[in-house]
């Protein structure tokens, strides 16, 4: 078989741009999913502080937030809530493909697979946004 | 009225002559019922015999011709030039290969790798011929059927951005073909695959870009078989360090 196979001396070997992900949509999505782990990673770096402040007491809790009223933290919280909805959408997308559910011959769409899932993810950020406020009272 | 017509810009690259792949413009008739392979042809036929690729069914049964057409990998007998109106076609070889002249690239890594993978059914004592054959339901069938579609025509290692940074990823249609026969009913060579599919090269190096199932021309969705076996291989691993005593 090896006799069949080119000589290697005269092959181009194309090299592959640093640019490569912004050549199509589909890569540029996926470098964005890529990075929003680093804005999910900051986030919760910045919440286990806050719950460390939470130890320490009302005064020290205040104060940490108080420093995390600044814009620039606005501004971060915003972007990583984008990005963490970003994720969370693609990771149902992902799911749907890896662990397709089947009833008997039928299987869900994959559509409807992810739509659930969101519809599922809503569900219960709405129970905790109404036992945040009751809680709050 | 003018006969219309349509530009191809193609590489070329000769080896031993150029350092680098360069591009040539062709100018042929357009026509409405001809695909990219057909222009090929032309250009082949009537303006330059010098021109170098593959191809052999002309119906997107033996995968031979695939190629870039406008930076995406196709199969040039399923691009038609009507679907490139108005732009000048640009024809390059599959990118993440070798290109050994003008559109042809070399396959070898591919076969090794596909070849790597066993595919093919694996028994570990076959039985004698007459018991017969070995039986399987259509449910059987299914769980591998859409994986068997696979024409080893290498759009999807040109899709894939992790094959063109980590060349020594397996890469999506071995593991593809890797996990239908994993998913053969009549196949005993799991384990023997799993050092492969499973090992540092394997699926873990895949990040799940999922270009290689938009690109197949067959719908085999090579992402769908990498991450399950992910999924397998995560299970296996749990397994055998819960349950110990439940491996084979």
């Amino acid at each position: 078989m090896n006799g069949t196979r080119p000589d290697k001396s005269k092959l181009y070997y194309p090299k592959m741009p640093a640019t490569w992900w912004l050549k199509k949509s589909s890569y540029l999505l996926f470098m964005l999913r890529e990075l929003s782990s680093v804005f999910i990673a900051i986030f919760l770096v910045v919440y286990l502080m806050q719950v460390y402040q939470l130890s320490r007491g009302p005064e020290a809790y205040v104060a940490f937030a108080q420093k995390l009223s600044a814009p620039g933290w606005v501004i971060f919280h915003i972007l990583a809530l984008v990005f963490s909805l970003f994720h969370s959408i693609t990771w149902f997308q992902s799911t749907a493909v890896v662990m397709p559910l089947r009833i008997g011959a039928w299987e869900m769409p994959r559509q409807l697979m992810t739509g659930l899932n969101v519809a599922a993810l809503i569900a219960v950020s709405i129970v905790i946004l109404i036992l945040f406020n009751t809680l709050r009272g | 009225m003018a006969e219309p017509t349509i530009t191809l810009n193609v590489t070329r690259y000769r080896p031993g002559q150029d350092q680098a792949p360069t591009s040539q413009r062709y100018t042929i008739p357009y026509k409405n019922d001809w695909v990219v392979l057909d222009a090929l042809n032309y250009i082949k036929d009537q303006l330059d015999g010098t021109l170098s690729y593959r191809w052999s069914c002309r119906m997107g049964v033996c995968g031979s011709c695939g190629m870039m057409v406008n930076g995406v990998p196709k199969l040039t007998c399923a691009a038609f030039l009507r679907d490139y109106q108005q732009q000048e076609i640009r024809v390059e070889p599959l990118t993440n290969f070798p290109v050994i002249r003008d559109l042809v690239i070399d396959m070898s890594d591919f076969m090794d790798k596909l070849k790597s993978v066993k595919p093919w059914i694996i028994r570990k004592t076959e039985k004698p011929l007459s018991e017969g054959e070995y039986l399987q339901s259509p449910a059987e069938l299914e769980a591998y059927q859409q994986f068997t579609q696979c024409i080893n025509c290498m759009l999807c290692y040109a899709a894939c951005p992790v094959y063109g940074l980590e060349p020594d990823f397996i890469g999506p249609a071995a593991i593809a073909l890797g996990y239908r026969y994993n998913m053969d009913s009549r196949d005993e060579g799991k384990d023997l695959r799993k050092d492969i599919l499973t090992g540092h090269d394997g699926v873990w190096q895949c990040t799940f870009v999922g270009e290689c199932t938009e690109v197949c021309p067959k719908h085999v969705d090579p992402a769908a078989a990498i991450q399950r076996t992910k999924v397998d291989a995560a299970k296996d691993w749990f397994t055998s360090y819960l349950l110990p005593w439940g491996q084979k």
